[in-house]
Protein backbone atom coordinates (compact mmCIF):
# COMPACT_ATOMS: atom_id res chain seq x y z
CA UNK A 1 0.00 0.00 0.00
CA UNK A 2 1.37 3.42 -0.85
CA UNK A 3 0.86 6.51 1.21
CA UNK A 4 -0.73 8.60 -1.47
CA UNK A 5 -3.03 11.33 -0.27
CA UNK A 6 -5.07 11.71 -3.39
CA UNK A 7 -7.42 8.76 -3.21
CA UNK A 8 -9.96 9.61 -0.58
CA UNK A 9 -12.69 7.05 -0.96
CA UNK A 10 -10.76 3.85 -0.67
CA UNK A 11 -10.77 3.36 -4.40
CA UNK A 12 -7.60 2.17 -6.03
CA UNK A 13 -5.49 5.09 -7.19
CA UNK A 14 -6.02 5.94 -10.82
CA UNK A 15 -2.40 5.45 -11.77
CA UNK A 16 -2.27 1.92 -10.46
CA UNK A 17 -5.48 1.15 -12.28
CA UNK A 18 -4.06 2.46 -15.52
CA UNK A 19 -0.92 0.41 -15.00
CA UNK A 20 -2.86 -2.76 -14.46
CA UNK A 21 -4.90 -2.09 -17.60
CA UNK A 22 -1.74 -1.77 -19.61
CA UNK A 23 -0.31 -4.90 -18.08
CA UNK A 24 -3.45 -6.82 -18.86
CA UNK A 25 -3.81 -5.58 -22.39
CA UNK A 26 -2.38 -8.69 -24.00
CA UNK A 27 -3.60 -11.26 -21.55
CA UNK A 28 -6.25 -13.75 -22.58
CA UNK A 29 -8.65 -12.72 -19.81
CA UNK A 30 -8.66 -8.93 -19.53
CA UNK A 31 -9.87 -7.65 -16.15
CA UNK A 32 -13.03 -5.63 -15.91
CA UNK A 33 -11.95 -2.63 -13.88
CA UNK A 34 -15.40 -1.07 -13.67
CA UNK A 35 -16.91 -4.17 -12.08
CA UNK A 36 -14.01 -4.39 -9.66
CA UNK A 37 -14.44 -0.74 -8.71
CA UNK A 38 -18.18 -1.21 -8.17
CA UNK A 39 -17.47 -4.18 -5.95
CA UNK A 40 -14.89 -2.30 -3.90
CA UNK A 41 -17.21 0.68 -3.56
CA UNK A 42 -20.06 -1.54 -2.41
CA UNK A 43 -17.87 -3.12 0.22
CA UNK A 44 -16.66 0.24 1.48
CA UNK A 45 -20.25 1.46 1.66
CA UNK A 46 -21.15 -1.62 3.66
CA UNK A 47 -18.38 -0.93 6.15
CA UNK A 48 -19.51 2.69 6.32
CA UNK A 49 -23.06 1.69 7.16
CA UNK A 50 -21.80 -0.62 9.89
CA UNK A 51 -19.51 2.01 11.29
CA UNK A 52 -22.34 4.51 11.61
CA UNK A 53 -24.56 1.85 13.12
CA UNK A 54 -21.94 1.08 15.76
CA UNK A 55 -21.57 4.78 16.61
CA UNK A 56 -25.31 5.48 16.60
CA UNK A 57 -25.90 2.56 18.92
CA UNK A 58 -24.12 4.50 21.67
CA UNK A 59 -25.64 7.84 20.60
CA UNK A 60 -29.10 6.34 21.06
CA UNK A 61 -28.40 5.01 24.54
CA UNK A 62 -30.03 6.85 27.43
CA UNK A 63 -27.63 9.40 28.91
CA UNK A 64 -26.61 8.42 32.47
CA UNK A 65 -27.75 10.83 35.20
CA UNK A 66 -24.17 11.67 36.13
CA UNK A 67 -23.84 13.81 33.02
CA UNK A 68 -26.81 16.02 33.82
CA UNK A 69 -25.64 16.13 37.44
CA UNK A 70 -22.41 17.75 36.23
CA UNK A 71 -24.33 20.56 34.58
CA UNK A 72 -26.60 21.00 37.60
CA UNK A 73 -23.50 21.39 39.75
CA UNK A 74 -22.12 23.81 37.19
CA UNK A 75 -25.29 25.87 37.53
CA UNK A 76 -25.12 26.23 41.28
CA UNK A 77 -21.44 27.13 41.02
CA UNK A 78 -22.28 29.88 38.55
CA UNK A 79 -24.97 31.25 40.87
CA UNK A 80 -22.64 31.32 43.85
CA UNK A 81 -20.08 33.37 41.96
CA UNK B 1 -4.78 39.77 19.76
CA UNK B 2 -8.16 41.19 20.76
CA UNK B 3 -7.47 44.71 19.54
CA UNK B 4 -10.86 45.03 17.90
CA UNK B 5 -12.78 44.28 21.06
CA UNK B 6 -10.97 45.76 24.04
CA UNK B 7 -14.08 45.58 26.19
CA UNK B 8 -14.59 42.21 27.76
CA UNK B 9 -18.22 41.31 27.21
CA UNK B 10 -19.99 40.09 30.30
CA UNK B 11 -21.51 36.65 29.97
CA UNK B 12 -25.19 36.70 30.57
CA UNK B 13 -27.16 33.84 32.04
CA UNK B 14 -28.94 33.47 28.69
CA UNK B 15 -25.55 32.79 27.07
CA UNK B 16 -24.96 30.06 29.62
CA UNK B 17 -28.44 28.70 29.09
CA UNK B 18 -27.91 28.46 25.33
CA UNK B 19 -24.51 26.92 25.79
CA UNK B 20 -25.85 24.36 28.19
CA UNK B 21 -28.65 23.38 25.83
CA UNK B 22 -26.14 22.79 23.08
CA UNK B 23 -23.87 20.84 25.37
CA UNK B 24 -26.68 18.57 26.59
CA UNK B 25 -27.56 17.73 22.99
CA UNK B 26 -23.96 16.77 22.31
CA UNK B 27 -23.56 14.42 25.29
CA UNK B 28 -24.73 11.29 23.40
CA UNK B 29 -22.22 12.02 20.62
CA UNK B 30 -19.41 12.66 23.08
CA UNK B 31 -20.18 9.33 24.77
CA UNK B 32 -20.03 7.54 21.42
CA UNK B 33 -16.73 9.16 20.49
CA UNK B 34 -15.27 8.37 23.91
CA UNK B 35 -16.35 4.74 23.52
CA UNK B 36 -14.40 4.45 20.27
CA UNK B 37 -11.31 5.94 21.93
CA UNK B 38 -11.44 3.95 25.19
CA UNK B 39 -13.24 0.78 24.28
CA UNK B 40 -14.23 0.16 27.88
CA UNK B 41 -17.72 1.70 28.44
CA UNK B 42 -17.08 2.76 32.05
CA UNK B 43 -13.78 4.42 31.23
CA UNK B 44 -15.39 6.02 28.21
CA UNK B 45 -18.14 7.59 30.32
CA UNK B 46 -15.55 8.91 32.78
CA UNK B 47 -13.73 10.51 29.87
CA UNK B 48 -16.93 11.96 28.41
CA UNK B 49 -17.91 13.37 31.82
CA UNK B 50 -14.52 15.02 32.19
CA UNK B 51 -14.94 16.51 28.74
CA UNK B 52 -18.41 17.87 29.57
CA UNK B 53 -17.01 19.41 32.74
CA UNK B 54 -14.08 20.96 30.89
CA UNK B 55 -16.35 22.29 28.15
CA UNK B 56 -18.63 23.88 30.73
CA UNK B 57 -15.73 25.48 32.57
CA UNK B 58 -14.31 26.79 29.30
CA UNK B 59 -17.66 28.08 27.99
CA UNK B 60 -16.42 31.68 28.06
CA UNK B 61 -13.84 30.83 25.40
CA UNK B 62 -16.39 29.27 23.06
CA UNK B 63 -17.58 31.54 20.30
CA UNK B 64 -21.32 31.18 19.90
CA UNK B 65 -22.24 30.36 16.33
CA UNK B 66 -19.12 28.30 15.65
CA UNK B 67 -19.14 24.51 15.51
CA UNK B 68 -19.78 23.40 19.06
CA UNK B 69 -19.67 19.72 18.20
CA UNK B 70 -16.15 19.97 16.78
CA UNK B 71 -15.12 22.13 19.75
CA UNK B 72 -16.32 19.62 22.34
CA UNK B 73 -14.86 16.66 20.42
CA UNK B 74 -11.52 18.44 20.42
CA UNK B 75 -11.73 18.90 24.20
CA UNK B 76 -12.57 15.23 24.68
CA UNK B 77 -9.75 14.09 22.43
CA UNK B 78 -7.20 16.35 24.16
CA UNK B 79 -8.39 15.05 27.51
CA UNK B 80 -7.98 11.47 26.33
CA UNK B 81 -4.42 11.93 25.11
CA UNK B 82 -3.27 14.04 28.06
CA UNK B 83 -4.52 11.34 30.42
CA UNK B 84 -2.70 8.73 28.38
CA UNK B 85 0.50 10.74 28.50
CA UNK B 86 0.24 11.25 32.24
CA UNK B 87 1.38 7.73 32.91
CA UNK B 88 2.26 4.79 30.79
CA UNK B 89 0.58 2.62 33.39
CA UNK B 90 -2.69 4.14 32.43
CA UNK B 91 -2.25 3.11 28.81
CA UNK B 92 -1.49 -0.39 29.96
CA UNK B 93 -4.79 -0.36 31.81
CA UNK B 94 -6.46 0.93 28.67
CA UNK B 95 -5.10 -2.01 26.79
CA UNK B 96 -6.39 -4.45 29.36
CA UNK B 97 -9.75 -2.73 29.36
CA UNK B 98 -9.88 -2.89 25.58
CA UNK B 99 -9.18 -6.60 25.69
CA UNK B 100 -11.87 -7.07 28.31
CA UNK B 101 -14.31 -5.20 26.09
CA UNK B 102 -13.51 -7.31 23.07
CA UNK B 103 -14.21 -10.38 25.14
CA UNK B 104 -17.35 -8.81 26.58
CA UNK B 105 -18.92 -8.06 23.19
CA UNK B 106 -18.21 -11.60 22.14
CA UNK B 107 -21.58 -12.89 23.27
CA UNK B 108 -23.61 -15.15 20.98
CA UNK B 109 -26.57 -12.75 20.87
CA UNK B 110 -24.52 -9.89 19.43
CA UNK B 111 -24.63 -9.39 15.67
CA UNK B 112 -21.57 -11.14 14.32
CA UNK B 113 -20.44 -8.54 11.82
CA UNK B 114 -20.58 -5.69 14.32
CA UNK B 115 -18.41 -7.65 16.69
CA UNK B 116 -15.88 -8.23 13.94
CA UNK B 117 -15.97 -4.62 12.87
CA UNK B 118 -15.05 -3.64 16.44
CA UNK B 119 -12.17 -6.07 16.43
CA UNK B 120 -11.05 -4.86 13.03
CA UNK B 121 -11.15 -1.25 14.27
CA UNK B 122 -9.13 -2.23 17.33
CA UNK B 123 -6.37 -3.45 15.02
CA UNK B 124 -5.97 -0.08 13.28
CA UNK B 125 -3.40 2.49 14.45
CA UNK B 126 -5.09 4.98 16.82
CA UNK B 127 -4.78 7.98 14.50
CA UNK B 128 -6.34 6.07 11.60
CA UNK B 129 -9.13 4.78 13.78
CA UNK B 130 -10.11 8.19 15.13
CA UNK B 131 -9.98 9.79 11.66
CA UNK B 132 -12.23 7.09 10.24
CA UNK B 133 -14.67 7.37 13.15
CA UNK B 134 -14.90 11.16 12.93
CA UNK B 135 -15.47 11.23 9.18
CA UNK B 136 -17.20 7.90 8.67
CA UNK B 137 -19.49 7.83 11.69
CA UNK B 138 -19.35 11.21 13.45
CA UNK B 139 -20.50 13.12 10.38
CA UNK B 140 -17.57 15.54 10.32
CA UNK B 141 -16.11 17.05 7.17
CA UNK B 142 -12.41 16.41 6.57
CA UNK B 143 -11.69 20.03 7.53
CA UNK B 144 -13.49 19.66 10.86
CA UNK B 145 -11.79 16.35 11.61
CA UNK B 146 -8.44 17.99 10.88
CA UNK B 147 -9.25 20.73 13.37
CA UNK B 148 -10.26 18.18 16.02
CA UNK B 149 -7.11 16.09 15.50
CA UNK B 150 -4.90 19.15 15.18
CA UNK B 151 -3.40 18.09 11.85
CA UNK B 152 -3.54 18.98 8.16
CA UNK B 153 -6.62 18.19 6.06
CA UNK B 154 -4.49 16.08 3.71
CA UNK B 155 -3.29 14.03 6.66
CA UNK B 156 -6.86 13.27 7.71
CA UNK B 157 -7.76 12.30 4.15
CA UNK B 158 -4.84 9.94 3.89
CA UNK B 159 -5.52 8.42 7.34
CA UNK B 160 -9.18 7.81 6.48
CA UNK B 161 -8.24 6.30 3.16
CA UNK B 162 -5.65 4.01 4.69
CA UNK B 163 -8.01 3.05 7.51
CA UNK B 164 -10.72 2.09 5.01
CA UNK B 165 -8.37 -0.04 2.98
CA UNK B 166 -6.88 -1.71 6.04
CA UNK B 167 -10.28 -2.42 7.55
CA UNK B 168 -11.49 -3.81 4.28
CA UNK B 169 -8.47 -6.09 4.07
CA UNK B 170 -8.82 -7.22 7.70
CA UNK B 171 -12.51 -8.05 7.32
CA UNK B 172 -12.07 -9.64 3.93
CA UNK B 173 -9.38 -12.08 4.98
CA UNK B 174 -10.76 -12.69 8.45
CA UNK B 175 -7.42 -11.52 9.75
CA UNK B 176 -8.72 -10.53 13.18
CA UNK B 177 -8.25 -12.40 16.42
CA UNK B 178 -11.09 -14.79 16.45
CA UNK B 179 -11.07 -18.52 16.39
CA UNK B 180 -13.58 -20.58 14.54
CA UNK B 181 -14.71 -18.02 11.96
CA UNK B 182 -13.71 -18.70 8.40
CA UNK B 183 -12.02 -16.09 6.27
CA UNK B 184 -14.33 -13.82 4.31
CA UNK B 185 -17.36 -14.58 6.49
CA UNK B 186 -17.17 -11.20 8.19
CA UNK B 187 -17.29 -9.33 4.92
CA UNK B 188 -20.17 -11.42 3.63
CA UNK B 189 -22.18 -10.80 6.79
CA UNK B 190 -21.44 -7.09 6.64
CA UNK B 191 -22.52 -6.89 3.02
CA UNK B 192 -25.75 -8.73 3.71
CA UNK B 193 -26.54 -6.59 6.73
CA UNK B 194 -25.69 -3.36 4.97
CA UNK B 195 -28.01 -4.27 2.14
CA UNK B 196 -30.80 -4.94 4.58
CA UNK B 197 -30.13 -1.70 6.49
CA UNK B 198 -29.95 0.45 3.39
CA UNK B 199 -33.36 -0.75 2.23
CA UNK B 200 -34.85 0.10 5.62
CA UNK B 201 -33.47 3.63 5.69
Amino acid sequence: MNNDETDTRGRPPRKRLADSMIENRHSAEPRKPSAAIDEARLRQQAIGVRLRQMFDEVVNEAVPDEFLEILRRGDSKAENN
Amino acid sequence: MDVETPKRPERSSTDDEGFKKGLVQLIPHLRAFARTLCGDPTQADDLAQDAVMKAWDARASFQMGTNMKAWTFMILRNQFYSEKRRSWRQSQLDQEAAERTLVAVDDPEAPVALDELRQGLAMLPAEQREALILVGAGGFAYEEAAEICNCAVGTVKSRVSRARRALHAILDTGDYDRDGASAGDAMRTILADAERLSTVR
